[in-house]
């Protein structure tokens, strides 16, 4: 089977084209302000250089909708609406955002009686009177976008479902997002993430049309899929619905693609940027999830997202002397302009690699005047820092492989305390792109099960996974159960469990 | 009797964090609530308790739960002030004052939002000095002051009194049993005391010392100087302990999360082990197979880097930890106060003995 992988960055575009696993081409060239002409570009070099067009899917991770949250950028307001009334009233939806992001997000907020209580028995019965009206004041107000969220929807998300039946009869062109499908226990922070979720959702749509719009342009008459948070894919049709799924895709593809570079499945990843070295561990081949509050843009969110340790060291990492310290400010982008083997006048991690012979760069004669002994403690400093992090990632003592990738990997030394081996693999430029390629479909089910046997409600779990996973764009027959795990609800009636199955395969070609 | 600043309870928040000792639940819900009621123009003094007149009445309020269930209903200002209210209508009272059972965690910033909604001031004192995980673990207790009545609200409209009963377990039994049925996360009023019981057995002076311990942490963040030292410095402790999270085993019986922490040394400390049993909070220590510190000196674990508090139930790998130890009010140091808060309390067959000199 034939596919092209493609990473959207903030700065690059990369594109490589696999024929089973072997990489026939890669590219790399500039995103671009629309991202679509980017894209163009890099599916047009891409398939030129490899000679051949005929694939069968195409997969794309971008971080366009998390950068639009940071940067404040094409966000539509939300109306939000909240089922628990009278709890929880004096913290309304939108209460622990930043002011900047609130003001463009936040369309309206409506609190009606509803949700449930731990142990599965409503709060207050659901007012569903209420949610219509506050349906029909959304579309009075043109807000377009919804959020429904439920007190304990993860056990018992029945009322958001039918909340969201009488928004879509009142409010019929409304895109409407459940805070049970994205979120965890913890009310803020899921609904944080169902409200992100929300107003992204005009831009999903543009960007996935776009996205869609440029494989047409290019002849191509693949499959479109989009890069997830946990290193799978999943149809852009079902994507366009859930933007915030794909928030983490570029980290969690440089993992995927240095594992497969490599073909070690279990090992710790460092990517290092300009600024930030980004830790993660792969387990199994996918990244390990992160079970603690994730901050977005400034928002607390708690949903399905790589545990990912950043740190301050990265090729554009500013150098201070007294005391000596690397980063954690950096030139960043403007690398090419400040740093001192290109002229500049500040002395940064990527000038003293280039005096230290580790790196060809720029103009080394402007960089022989740093002392060796300078050097040598820059790069051991460099090394403690790193050598923290990654026993900060580890989950045992043991020694572990580290793969090095992106641009700063010079920094990285050959051997850490700590680490079985430190390996760079080849292509590990466009390790992203790679890990898009190569992603599978994922399926999940989620569910708190009543009056049924563990075995019968731990096989019904697998079975709506499955089918989830096909629905995603999955070949049934291949399709593997990579984890299931049962949690009895103590204080629920009838011995309630809640299931979580998670399957994983390929696209169905 | 001084107005407290946003500025002074978002110190109190992080310094009550710390002196939660590894439980008490976060401050961040009850902070939120301080800043939204703040921006609505209330504000709150604090009162010294040496200001209170000895037949004044203080209500004595907290929340009481599930920390997973408050994760969902979170905090609502409205129903602990309904609590304190309830109180003096069932009593036929009227408070002078509020005060905090505990300052440590979460229940270290409730009263700041009674006091807000009902414009009544804070007294500054609590009766644990830290967080507690049992009713009956106060210095009020310990004074065998009167445990009863207490009163309980739940925002759908559900008010209940615990009128009579004959020792403090009684009533956290009668009271866990009505917070169970309400979902597990209620409002509460409890035993109100006078002035001269709250001056006689109240640790005093504890949001004070909540608030210079926010303050140091904060400034020392900010000029990127040590906050374990600021930590130390602001309140005469020592420094234990300084190392990584090796291991961490948790259990949850009876309604407690239980286990054990274990660190390997770093810096000067390297080469040494460490070890930390907690019940919610931290309370024992050993370090190389010896009984280092232990409850009720206050056991406090440390970020090393950020100085901020790190908690049991969040506590995990590879962290770097500065494992600390602060006084413990004095009321809790008598064969009495030992009897309700010492290492037998918590189980652990050892005769108490303090990390600082008597």
């Amino acid at each position: 089977m034939k596919r092209i992988g493609i990473d959207v960055g903030g700065t690059n575009t990369d594109a490589v084209l696999l024929d089973g696993d072997r990489i026939v081409a890669a590219v790399k060239t500039a995103t671009t302000e629309d991202v679509l002409s980017g894209v163009r570009q890099a599916l047009r070099e891409v398939t030129e250089a490899a000679g051949q067009r005929d694939v069968q899917a195409v997969m794309i991770g971008t971080t366009h909708f998390v950068n639009a949250v940071v940067q404040r950028r094409e966000l539509s307001p939300v109306g939000a609406i909240r089922l628990g009334m009278p709890v929880a009233a004096s913290l309304p939806p939108f209460c622990d955002w930043p002011e900047d992001l609130a003001a463009i997000a936040r369309g309206a907020v409506h609190m009606v009686e509803g949700g449930h209580d731990y142990d599965g028995r409503p709060i207050m019965p659901l007012d569903e009177g209420g949610v219509a009206e506050a349906a029909r004041a959304l579309r009075a107000a043109g807000i377009g976008c919804v959020s429904i969220s439920s007190i304990f929807s993860p056990l018992d998300p029945s009322m958001e479902i039918r909340a969201a039946e009488i928004v879509r009869q009142e409010h019929p062109e409304a895109s409407i997002t459940l805070s049970h499908q994205l979120g965890r226990i913890g009310l803020l922070e899921r609904e944080n993430v169902a409200l992100m979720n929300a107003s992204l959702a005009p831009l999903a749509r543009k960007t996935i049309r776009a996205f869609e719009a440029a494989l047409q342009e290019a002849g191509l008459s693949a499959a479109l899929f989009v890069t997830q948070n946990d290193g799978t894919v999943v149809r852009a049709k079902l994507a366009e619905r859930f933007p915030v799924l794909s928030f983490a895709s570029g980290p969690t593809n440089s993992m995927r693609g240095a594992a497969f570079l490599t073909g070690l499945k279990d090992a710790l990843v460092v990517d290092v940027g300009g600024t930030t070295s980004d830790v993660g561990a792969l387990r199994a081949g996918f990244p390990r999830e992160a079970n603690a509050v994730v901050k977005v843009g400034g928002v607390r969110t708690l949903f399905r997202m790589p545990d990912l340790l950043s740190i301050g060291l990265g090729g554009g990492s500013i150098i201070t002397t007294d005391p000596l310290a690397i980063g954690p400010r950096s030139v960043g982008f403007r690398l090419l302009q400040e740093a001192r083997v290109f002229g500049g006048p500040v002395l940064t991690a990527t000038d003293v690699a280039v005096a230290g012979g580790k790196l060809a760069l720029g103009d080394a004669a402007r960089v022989a005047d740093i002392p060796p002994r300078l050097r040598e403690d820059i790069f051991t400093l460099a090394a403690r820092m790193l050598e923290e992090a990654v026993d900060r990632m580890k989950t045992e003592a043991a020694e572990v492989p580290l793969l090095a990738v992106g641009g700063g990997a010079f920094i990285v030394p050959d051997q850490l305390a700590g680490c079985s081996a430190v390996l760079r693999p080849a292509h590990a430029h466009v390790a992203n792109a790679v890990g898009a390629a190569i992603a599978q479909v994922s399926g999940e089910a989620d569910q708190v099960f009543q009056g049924l046997s563990r075995g019968e409600a731990m096989a019904e779990a697998e079975r709506i996974a499955r089918a989830n996973a096909v629905a995603s764009g999955a070949a049934a027959e291949s399709l593997a159960l990579v984890d299931i795990e049962d949690l009895p609800l103590a204080y629920m009636p009838g011995g309630a469990l809640r299931v979580r199955a998670r399957v994983v395969g390929e696209i169905a070609a | 009797m001084r107005d407290l600043t946003l500025e002074d309870i978002e110190a109190l928040a992080v310094g009550a964090w710390v002196l939660g000792t590894g439980g008490g639940g976060s401050p961040y819900l009850a902070l939120l609530n301080m800043r939204r009621l703040y921006a609505e123009g209330k504000r709150v003094a604090l009162l010294a308790p040496e200001e209170l007149a000895d037949d004044d009445h203080v209500a004595v309020v907290s929340n009481m739960g599930a920390p997973l269930v408050s994760q969902e209903r979170l905090a609502d200002s409205a129903s602990i002030a309904r609590a304190v209210q309830l109180m003096e209508e069932y009593l036929g009272i009227t408070f002078r004052a509020i005060m905090s059972v505990e300052i440590g965690g979460n229940n270290g910033v409730k009263p700041l939002l009674a006091a807000a909604e009902l414009g009544k001031p804070v007294v500054d004192a609590d009766a644990m000095g830290r967080a507690y995980p049992e009713a009956q673990m106060t210095s009020f207790a310990v004074g065998d002051l009167r445990p009863w009545p207490l009163a309980m609200v739940d925002p759908r409209g559900i008010e209940g009194i615990v009128a009579k009963v004959p020792s403090w377990k009684w009533m956290e039994r009668m009271a866990r049993k009505m917070c169970v049925e309400l979902g597990s996360t209620v409002a509460n009023c409890k035993a109100p005391r006078t002035g001269a019981e709250v001056k006689r057995w109240g640790i005093l002076h504890t949001t004070t010392q909540a608030i210079e311990l926010g303050y140091a942490i904060q400034a020392a963040q900010r000029e990127h100087r040590d906050p374990v030292a600021a930590v130390l410095e602001s309140q005469r402790g020592v420094k234990l302990f300084t190392g990584k999270v090796a291991d961490i085993e948790r259990r949850t019986t009876e309604g407690f999360l239980r286990g054990m922490a274990r660190l390997d040394g770093l810096d000067e400390d390297r080469g040494r082990r460490f070890e930390l049993a907690f019940q919610n909070e931290w309370a024992v220590g050993w370090q190389d197979g010896t009984p280092r510190v232990m409850t009720p000196d206050l056991i406090c674990v440390l970020d090393t880097h950020s100085g901020e508090a790190i908690g049991t139930e969040t506590v995990r790998y590879g962290q770097r930890v500065t494992v600390i130890a602060l006084p413990a009010p004095s009321v809790f140091l008598s064969p009495r106060g030992l009897d309700f808060v010492g290492p037998r309390a918590f189980g652990y067959d050892l005769d108490f003995t303090s990390v600082f000199p008597s």
